[in-house]
């Protein structure tokens, strides 16, 4: 997982958070949080008692105005914990809003008519209305291409700087407001309304303001709501039990008590976490429309992964010369070579490379006017160069061949059987054929073959490890699929798919109880997008898709499914973690706080006082300072998340039980006697 | 301690292990209805009742069900002891039972309880114990493996969404499973010389030349399903420390391993229900690791002894002719080691039966019994209660430690979810807080305090070991309280209520949500539940979860009890 882009503790970030803190004590922000919501009224109490105390003259305000001190600071702490997670977000929606300011549009009352402009301002442009935008203009809204070919500065949105085609039509005709147009010009239908559009719901997303909590995130507020009221309970029956023995305990320790006990280590760090996986998300350029689907994506146990751009490479690759009867391999070579000298496009370089690398044929440069170059295109179906009296071609078996026929040229008799060999393997045959001087003769076939990208084998291992079963979507024949996925290493593919097929396949796996992640773009691909519990569309894909998917991804990099999932994956583990290192505290907490409570009743409990802590003023100050200060310890982890290795549950278990209940139940020993010894050293107690 | 003592609980262990299996094979067929030998029986009693056996209840149903039952057989066992004068089998003339006593002691037995506030020789005519604790005896323990049995199956079924049937299982259950295992074992005690019959009661005269009354009657008979329904309701005041209810070590051993059979043989039938048997045996290790250690810690305590006794010539040291140690309370045929086991054992399960005075422990072995019920009563537990608190347990500790593998917690392929985790959480909450809001109550009223023999943290033990008692419906006493007055009638009365019915709804609950979940197969990204390490956790989230909410009322009771002897102090 790439590292984020920005610091964690960002010094502006950390400026706001810190005022924010105070501003979420509101307690109608913070009854959402029942855990804090209890240590607020514990602080509010303790603060009573203080004055109380004060009014009347009582002794030992020292102790309690620390308590009351620290109590505070809990609440605070968590506050911050959860404001630095959404300062992170903010920062972002406020770079995205920066784009959002209302633009001239250049509004036409008939898409037909593109002479007759008419001014209107962004926010007056309704879901219908047609827009002309001209090289330099921002695009004022969401909307889809009703004319013209564009290139597009995407980078508000994407931080991607190079530029993309947009054109109506097909699978590319979504524009985003607030993108900018750098050639040509587009006729555009506006699709959403302002407030509602792409880059508006990604402010919101961004800045966590339409938040939700998580199914996981509910129940574990469940879980941690009825430990609070157990702990409570336990804590107001002591004094009953404490009056019984003939002592009474005073509120501010009780109350230090309750603190310590209710698990407000996760308590405070919950939504934090939840803001963080989302961030995390962002950091990687994915837009997920709810928590919900983070989580889902940490659940899930099927990936559909399209072939193409994901397990290989988008293009093919020269793998092989193979020259017909009569001619040697060199001279293939040296002759696909000169064809594809001019040649810019991947496959074209991959032949001139493959040349170099084999035959030591070095890259010729080709004077400007000795020869020509022939580029590809749609009715011809094949690229060359012509040089003087010799022309080179090359380009698809049937064009190719026609190319020769034409010139009365010979065709080798195992052409054709080399060209059917090549497809059957799942291959690409590029014919290679020359007219030297009027004869023409086709020489060979160019092996293209798509390539398995590198390092994909072992992360399907991984996946594999954690559970994940890895489905490969292909057009190409079962003979083709079945080569490529033994090569990829996935446990499964569906050849010659068609979106029906993959609908069928994702309710299949959905029925036997599996949670299924895809990504998609085209406008076909959005009802199984919508289908799959994680869909993952591709920016620049269809509005259909995109509507149809719950997360965006601003790359389009349908590799990117992986990180998702480990995101989903790690953001549950720090939930888990964070929640089990809360719980595991208590136990040293008794012991620092129990003795220390009856110290007068019976003295005799001094033996329960294992870390021989200095006074019962110390020690039970001593244990709310730590779990205050847990709290900030613990928020660069929160934000981050646990550290995460793919691998089988049972692994992930045992060491996650070994760092994070294990420690759980050893550092507050530690860390109580620490700040106790601190305590005593600046006679604070 | 001696190696003999040590060879005792290894015995009781042994034996344990070597039941589990088939016995909790024979549950399995019992409950999925391929036992038939009493068909006949069985069709009869459908037909009397009007019961569909094919008919799958929903969980509100089946709660319903079970509900109506209790609720129906505890008034009815109320108005038999408050009108037992009239009713035949009464040799004795034993009068009607007060008002709240009869209250109590109809809402102990029909949680399966077995509270008793009262001496059985004194106050109940043979009808009352025959016709209505004895019935209790048999329906709550039926009625307690039935609902661990709809756990089971909510649990392990694939997305079915019914329970199965409330009065089949209770039909069956009784059938099958507790008559004829407590007709076999009444005989086995008859044998080693547990009375049975119905004769008036015996006046003899003693060496001494004093005169004494003998009480008699059909004591085997209920001593059997006493301790196979994990009651623990003695027909004699002083229960199983009674020569006539258990007479010999033989007895004694077959009493204990008559507590835990049941709950022990449940997991067994969980494992195979779930199609997971490692699981099952995960279970039963997890319950048997917190019993040796309850155990082993009670053996210490008792045999270290008490130091002051000690310290005024008393011979506290093992020999052939001396137990050693404390034996203040303990019936010289039994010893220290087994009667710390048998303490260890009644309150794990939640039987309550005893052979020994637990008010009469040191403070550290008389802590182990009331951990052990502060757990949960999850350590083999009562029959059927002990397994599907367990479970309970289980749905917490996979979720809390499930989100560490990066998943939406999932148990046996079924995820744990908001729902689940809220009636999880409320069975613990309503456990832990029907035992510290009443014993807080106790302890600072004046009805409460009036009821107390001893003073200082050895009677907040009292007091807590009470309301601990009946709340996890275990039915033990510390002694030395005396829980005859109206104040304590009333409020443990409904203590044991709240502390059964109240933790049942939010279970079947839990069960009907799970019942309705789609299963996710299995994969290396599940959860682990059959390792060591899944054990490991286990026990440490019933530790911290289940007993350290108790750790501040512990600490003035038996704890500071133990410094405070260990200084010289007695209460």
């Amino acid at each position: 997982m790439s590292a984020s882009k920005r610091p964690l503790f960002d010094g502006p970030i950390v400026r706001r958070a810190a005022r924010e803190s105070f501003t979420k004590l509101a307690p109608k922000k913070m009854v959402r949080n029942p855990v804090m919501f209890v240590v607020l009224v514990g602080s509010v109490l303790t603060t009573l008692v203080l004055a109380r105390d004060l009014a009347l003259g009582h002794g030992g305000i020292g102790f309690t105005i620390q308590i009351a001190l620290w109590l505070w600071f809990t609440v605070l702490f968590a506050n911050f914990a959860e404001a630095m997670a959404e300062g992170r977000g903010k920062a972002q929606a406020d770079s995205l809003r920066a784009t959002r300011t209302q633009t001239m549009a250049k509004q036409l009352k008939d898409p037909k008519q593109k002479g007759a402009i008419v001014a209107a301002s962004s926010a007056q442009l309704r879901v219908g209305d047609y827009v002309i935008c001209t090289p330099g203009d921002v695009i004022p809204g969401d909307g889809e291409v009703y004319e013209g070919v564009a290139s597009v500065d995407e980078s508000a949105i994407t931080g991607e700087s190079a530029p993309v085609i947009r054109e109506s039509g097909g699978d590319r005709s979504a524009v985003t407001g607030g993108t900018k147009v750098l050639s040509d010009y587009l006729i555009i239908r506006i699709t959403a309304n302002p407030g509602e559009t792409f880059l508006d719901r990604m402010i919101a997303l961004v800045e966590g303001a339409s938040r939700q909590k998580t199914p996981n995130e509910i129940a574990l507020t469940i879980l941690l709501s009825g430990l609070t009221i157990i702990f409570v309970l336990a804590v107001a029956t002591l004094q009953p039990f404490a009056v019984y023995s003939g002592g009474s305990v005073s509120i501010p320790v009780l109350i230090s008590l309750l603190v310590c006990l209710i698990p407000t280590t996760i308590g405070g760090l919950l939504s934090a976490i939840g803001i963080a996986g989302m961030d995390r998300l962002i950091q990687q350029n994915v837009i997920a429309m709810s928590g919900r689907s983070v989580e889902a994506a940490g659940d899930v146990n099927t990936l559909l992964l399209d072939k193409t751009g994901t397990i290989t490479l988008g293009n093919r690759q020269a793998a092989e010369f193979i020259p017909v009867a009569g001619v040697t391999v060199e001279q293939l070579a040296d002759r696909a070579q000169y064809a594809s000298l001019p040649d810019e496009t991947p496959e074209g370089r991959s032949i001139v490379v493959l040349a170099k690398e084999r035959f030591a044929i070095r890259g010729r440069t080709l004077e400007a006017g000795e020869a020509q170059f022939v580029p590809f295109s749609a009715t011809t179906r094949m690229s060359g160069v012509d040089m003087g009296s010799l022309q080179v071609r090359k380009g698809a078996g049937d064009a190719v061949m026609r190319w020769v026929s034409e010139q009365d040229g010979s065709l080798a008799p195992d052409l054709a059987g080399i060209v059917e060999r090549i497809a059957r393997e799942g291959g690409t045959p590029l014919v290679v054929a020359e007219s030297d001087n009027g004869v023409a003769r086709a020489l060979g076939v160019i092996y293209l073959k798509d390539v398995v990208k590198g390092g994909i084998r072992e992360r399907f291992s991984r996946l594999r490890a954690m559970g994940i079963r890895t489905v490969m979507i292909t057009g190409d024949n079962p003979l083709t699929a079945a080569a490529i996925a033994k090569e990829a290493g996935v446990d499964e593919f569906l050849a010659e798919a068609t979106p029906e097929d993959k609908m069928a396949l994702i309710k299949r796996e959905q029925a036997g109880g599996r949670l299924v992640a895809m990504t998609g773009d085209g406008t076909n691909d959005a009802p199984a997008l919508a289908q799959a519990d994680v869909g993952v569309a591709m920016n620049s894909g269809t509005q259909a898709a995109k509507e149809a998917g719950n997360m965006i991804d601003l790359d389009s990099n349908p590799t990117k499914l992986i990180e998702v999932v480990e995101i989903g994956k790690q953001l549950l583990m720090t939930l888990g973690a964070l929640t089990t290192f809360s719980i595991a505290n208590d136990v040293a907490k008794y012991f620092a706080i129990i003795p220390a409570m009856f110290v007068v009743t019976f003295p005799a409990l001094q033996a329960l006082n294992v870390m021989r802590l200095h006074s019962p003023a110390s020690a039970i100050l001593a244990s709310v300072i730590f779990n205050a200060l847990i709290i900030i310890a613990l928020i660069p982890l929160a934000l981050r998340g646990v550290k995460y290795r793919p691998a089988p549950a049972a692994m992930v278990l045992r060491t996650n039980l070994a760092i994070y209940g294990l420690g759980g139940l050893l550092v507050p020993f530690v860390g109580i006697k620490l700040i106790d010894m601190a305590l005593v050293l600046f006679r604070l107690v | 301690m001696t190696a003999n003592g040590w060879f005792q609980i290894a015995l009781f262990s042994a034996a344990l292990l070597v039941i589990t299996k088939p016995l909790g094979i024979y549950v399995l067929k019992v409950y999925d209805g391929s036992m038939r030998w009493l068909a006949p029986l069985e069709r009869v009693l459908y037909r009397i009742s009007g019961v569909d056996r094919d008919e799958e209840q929903h969980w509100t149903r089946y709660a319903a069900s079970m509900l109506i039952f209790s609720g129906a057989s505890m008034l009815l066992t109320y108005a038999v002891l408050r009108l037992q004068q009239l009713l035949p089998l009464n040799p004795q003339h034993m009068g009607a039972v007060p008002d709240r006593q009869a209250f109590e002691t109809a809402a102990s037995f029909t949680t399966n309880t077995n509270w008793q506030s009262y001496s059985g020789e004194t106050t109940m005519s043979y009808f009352s114990q025959m016709t209505q604790l004895t019935f209790h005896n048999f329906a709550s323990a039926a009625t307690g493996v039935a609902l661990a049995v709809a756990l089971a199956r909510g649990i392990t079924r694939h997305s079915a969404g019914k329970l199965g049937n409330f009065w089949v299982d209770l039909v069956r259950g009784t059938l099958y499973l507790f008559l004829p295992l407590s007709i076999i074992l009444a005989l086995v005690f008859v044998q080693q010389g547990v009375i049975q019959n119905f004769t008036q009661y015996v006046t003899v005269h003693t060496v001494e030349g004093a005169k004494q009354l003998l009480a008699m009657g059909p004591v085997a008979s209920q001593e059997a399903i006493k301790q196979i329904g994990t009651n623990g309701g003695g027909f004699f005041n002083a229960n199983s420390a009674h020569p006539f209810e258990n007479p010999t070590p033989w007895t004694n051993f077959w009493q204990m391993l008559a507590i835990f059979a049941i709950p022990a043989a449940l997991t067994c039938m969980y494992g195979r229900m779930a199609n997971n048997q490692k699981h099952g045996w995960a279970l039963w290790a997890a319950m048997f690791v917190l019993f040796i250690g309850g155990a082993s810690t009670a053996y210490w305590a008792e045999a270290r002894g008490n130091p002051i006794h000690a310290a005024r010539g008393v011979d506290v040291v093992a020999s052939a002719v001396n137990p050693g140690g404390n034996m203040e309370g303990k019936e010289v045929r039994f010893g220290i080691a087994n009667s710390a086991l048998f303490a260890t054992i009644t309150t794990d399960a939640s039987c309550g039966a005893v052979n020994a005075m637990h008010d009469s422990f040191t403070p550290l072995g008389g802590l182990v019994p009331l951990v052990n019920m502060q757990l949960g009563e999850v350590v083999f537990g009562g029959v059927g209660a002990g397994l599907y608190g367990m479970l309970i347990m289980v749905v917490l500790a996979v979720f809390i430690a499930g989100l560490m593998v990066g998943r939406t917690p999932e148990y046996l392929g079924k995820k744990i979810q908001a729902r689940e985790v809220q009636m999880a959480m409320l069975f613990v909450l309503i456990f832990a807080g029907s035992i510290l809001v009443t014993a807080a109550i106790a302890a600072v009223s004046p009805a409460g305090l009036k009821g107390l023999n001893n003073a200082g943290p050895h009677g907040l033990s009292e007091i807590i070991y009470a309301f601990t008692s009946t709340a996890a419906n275990n039915g033990s006493a510390f002694a030395g309280l005396s829980g005859g007055t109206y104040f304590y009638n009333t409020i443990l009365g409904l203590n044991m209520l709240v502390g059964r019915f109240a933790m049942i709804v939010p279970m079947i609950a839990l069960a009907g949500f799970m019942a309705e979940k789609r299963t996710v197969p299995a994969s290396a990204g599940t959860f682990p539940v059959t390792t060591p390490l899944f054990v490991a956790l286990l026990i440490s989230v019933i530790l911290i979860v289940g007993a350290l909410t108790f750790f501040p009322a512990l600490a003035l009771g038996p704890i500071v009890e133990h410094f405070l002897m260990q200084a010289g102090r007695l209460f």
